[in-house]
């Protein structure tokens, strides 16, 4: 795994076209001098349009950032996404399953398939959800996991994202500007939409409201409001799927039930999708300092008169130490091997794990267990000998606090650089909605690292985008 | 979709910042034009003051600057973020309210707000001096135009529309009503009678500041008069920055939401009573009151709109 040339998805190791990628192989043969260029200009005025320029709010006066966005398409075959899909079905369906028992029976640790501790001393564990009922037994409702490839049938899974995944609006407004910049090579393709999204996210929210609901429940977005760098997404969402836009202030509870403030008085509010952090969404049960959440909405959610998607204390599920029984879980639930693999992870707490990390840390990636973002981490092979001391005396002085991986090869991609065209390396975020069924978008969010070579993909760190196809049979 | 009390609190003061922006650039504008061709010693610094007053905001200037100046009153009305009144500030304030309701208000009228805003603040304020600064205030007053006629043009007649329109009139009335009071004692009777240069200069400063200079001539086929220009701000239904106009307009957005959510609410009656004081009246009547007494009533009454709105529709 991971041994010296990476996965070119384009060509094969002697330079001729993949299946998938023979028609964008012909149209990009077919660009005029500069084409790629001038498009990549017209992509940045789409975008303008779109309202992506205020994707990210950088300061108090409204400097906002721009994801780059590459303007060559990233291309997945029928037979190769329906492994992945259904890969990924099993995954989310086993989390949920784990997240059930562990804020009930906890038999999975009474079985002793997983230490205890590493649940119970958790900081992601969340005690005040032992022995709720959420809508359909479903905790995790909109899922993005975070998936590698490093060879023609060879996937990996980094990460699952439980809480409040963001990105969503990109693998819409990606899609949006690609079919007006290239509408010849769609005519050519058959690409599977993703602009059913936004109704799929409504149906599944419809789908997990409280039984007392009407038959056209009341959905609200919650957000943070206009200085969080996701609000874009917020708004986004909101208005794609006709739901109400709320801030902690617009909402607020009374008997036990969850009202929005309007010009004509109280409405009532049947299901929450909030994109505010556990921490902050009740200031009466969790962070009292909180002004974002609304006060007494856990209550209600505990109750039975609002569903909250995703449901608080998803993020035991998705913790980088827990990451590492996934298959396990799959197992215990299902009764099924995994289907998608997890990235081998070594344990540095053990002594023999850690002298082997320890010595070979020029070849490997450090993760700080509660990092994020691209923050906090290290890849071996691309950083300097002071930085691998360093990293050694974190693992030493902290073991626990650290996950450490093999460096994968990542998978590279054709992307525009300078109005040429260069292999970068790519991940891909898939987008998963669990309710009454489990409805996966095909695609996905392709982050590319524009820096030749890299292998870091956040935005944060000079990622950008890429319009994701799976074509159709 | 019911609107959330907060998002007809955003939309109506987005409108209400748009048209404080442009009425701002307006007063500069005419305050700069009297300083250029005053020939009295210390004649310019007495316009850019009067100017300062009648936006109200003399008392913050003078705790910022010592000498009123072209360029320091500038600065002070257009960039400077700690005026709450500056085109900076209402600019920003516009701008955050329409991202806040970035839902609820069409993508022409997001993208006008955005683009001046955007605009705005890449401009340096020491590049700005002279034509640049006419440049610039005409400029202001155009990007209100222009997201005004983007409102106009493509949002829905919907309650959202009623609270834009509202926000819109009842910032204007206030503006005028401003002007007028801040030289209300040019506009006496007693005063036409004079009708010295000095008057003449001061008629001219109060129609400008109103965009009514060339329409007085359209409307009186008449030389200056206090009395017109009196009537002309206050009572004349087809001089849209007109207090009487301005309160028709308002009163028919809430006209339009009592339609929509079937019942009247304690704004419908202050708006009868701000009504109440421009019609079935005239200048006469008005004099006899005491013009000053007359705007402090009408400001009042303006307000009075403004909360009981707010309380009415649940801003908060």
């Amino acid at each position: 795994m991971g041994e010296n040339t990476p996965f070119d998805e384009m060509y094969n190791a002697d330079g001729s076209v993949r299946e998938p990628y023979r028609a964008l192989s012909e149209w990009l043969g077919e660009q005029p001098e500069k084409g790629l260029a001038l498009m990549q200009v017209d992509a940045e005025a789409i975008f303008r349009k779109l309202g992506i320029t205020f994707a990210v709010y950088g300061s108090e006066e409204g400097t906002e950032k721009v994801i780059p966005f590459d303007v060559i398409p990233r291309i997945i075959a029928a037979n190769e996404w329906r492994k992945l899909s259904r890969g990924i079905e099993q995954r989310v369906k086993a989390l949920n399953a784990f997240l059930y028992d562990i804020y009930h029976r906890q038999e999975i640790l009474k079985a002793g398939r997983i230490p205890e501790k590493l649940i119970l001393n958790n900081a992601a564990f969340c005690p005040q959800m032992m022995g709720l009922e959420p809508a359909r037994g479903v905790y995790a409702h909109i899922i993005g996991v975070d998936i590698v490839r490093v060879g023609p049938d060879e996937f990996y899974v980094l990460e699952d994202n439980l809480r409040t995944p963001s990105g969503v609006s990109y693998m819409l407004e990606d899609r949006e500007a690609m079919m007006m910049l290239a509408p010849d090579l769609f005519q050519r393709s058959k690409v599977a939409p993703v602009e059913t999204y936004p109704e799929n996210l409504r149906r599944t929210l419809e789908s997990v409201a409280p039984a007392g609901a009407g038959r056209n429940p009341v959905i609200a977005v919650l957000t943070p409001g206009i200085y969080n760098s996701a609000y874009f997404e917020h708004s986004f969402l909101a208005d794609q799927m006709g739901a109400q836009l709320c801030e902690g202030q617009d909402l607020f509870v009374d008997g036990g039930k969850v009202y929005m403030r309007t010009t004509t008085g109280p409405e009532r509010v049947d299901v929450i999708y909030r994109r505010i952090d556990d921490d902050y969404l009740d200031p009466l049960t969790f962070r009292p300092d909180s002004m974002l959440g609304v006060p007494g909405i856990f209550d209600a959610y505990r109750a039975g008169n609002v569903t909250l998607v995703n449901a608080p204390g998803t993020g035991i599920a998705d913790d980088k130490a827990v990451y590492t029984y996934v298959p396990e879980i799959i197992e215990f639930y299902l009764g099924e091997k995994a289907l998608l693999n997890n990235v081998p992870t070594y344990n540095c707490t053990d002594v023999d794990q850690r002298a082997w990390v320890l010595e070979n840390i020029g070849d490997l990636v450090v993760k700080e267990v509660h990092g994020s973002g691209g923050y906090g981490m290290m890849v071996g092979p691309t950083s300097t000998k002071a930085q691998h001391e360093e990293f050694k005396k974190k693992i030493i002085a902290r073991p626990d606090n650290y996950i450490v991986q093999p460096t994968l090869a990542l998978s590279t991609c054709p992307t525009h650089i300078n109005n040429d065209v260069a292999p970068r390396h790519v991940d891909l975020r898939p987008y998963v909605l669990v309710g009454d069924e489990v409805r996966i978008t095909p695609g996905g969010l392709t982050r590319v690292a524009l820096k030749k070579g890299s292998l870091v993909v956040n935005s944060s760190q000079g990622g950008g985008t890429k319009d994701t196809w799976v074509l159709e049979d | 979709m019911r609107m959330l009390g907060r998002t007809a609190q955003n939309l109506f003061w987005l409108s209400r910042y748009v048209e404080r922006a442009e009425n701002m650039a307006r007063l500069l504008e005419v305050g700069y034009r009297m300083s250029l061709t005053s020939r009295r010693e210390g004649g310019a610094s007495e316009h850019l003051v009067s100017m300062l007053k009648a936006a109200e905001m003399d008392e913050a200037f003078a705790e910022r600057h010592e000498v009123a100046d072209v360029d320091t009153v500038a600065h002070f009305m257009m960039f400077d973020p700690a005026n709450p009144s500056s085109v900076y500030s209402c600019l920003l304030a516009a701008r955050t309210n329409a991202r806040s309701v970035r839902t609820a208000i069409t993508t022409d009228m997001w993208e006008s707000m955005n683009g001046a805003w955007l605009e705005f603040s890449q401009i340096k304020p020491r590049d700005v001096r002279g034509a640049k600064l006419l440049g610039l205030l005409q400029w202001v007053r155009q990007r209100s135009h222009e997201f005004r006629g983007a409102l106009l043009g493509t949002i829905l007649r919907d309650d959202g529309f009623a609270f834009l329109q509202a926000g819109n009139f009842v910032e204007r009335a206030d503006n005028t009503a401003r002007i007028l009071d801040m030289k209300y004692y040019v506009l006496l009777p007693r005063s036409s009678l004079v009708g010295g240069e000095i008057d003449i200069q001061q008629w001219t400063l109060i129609l400008r500041a109103a965009s009514a200079h060339r329409s007085y001539g359209h409307v009186y086929h008449d030389r200056y008069k206090a009395h017109n220009i009196a009537d002309f701000l206050i009572l004349r239904t087809e001089m849209p920055r007109s207090l009487v106009y301005c309160a028709h307009f308002v009163r028919d957005n809430l006209n339009l939401l009592a339609r929509l959510y079937g019942r009247r609410e304690a704004c419908h009656e202050a708006m009868d009573d701000l009504l109440k004081l421009v019609e079935g009246t005239n200048m006469d009547q008005i004099f006899a009151h005491g013009l000053h007494e007359f705007l402090n009533d009408f400001i009042d009454g303006n307000n009075r709109v403004t909360d009981t709105l707010s309380a009415s529709y649940n801003f908060y």
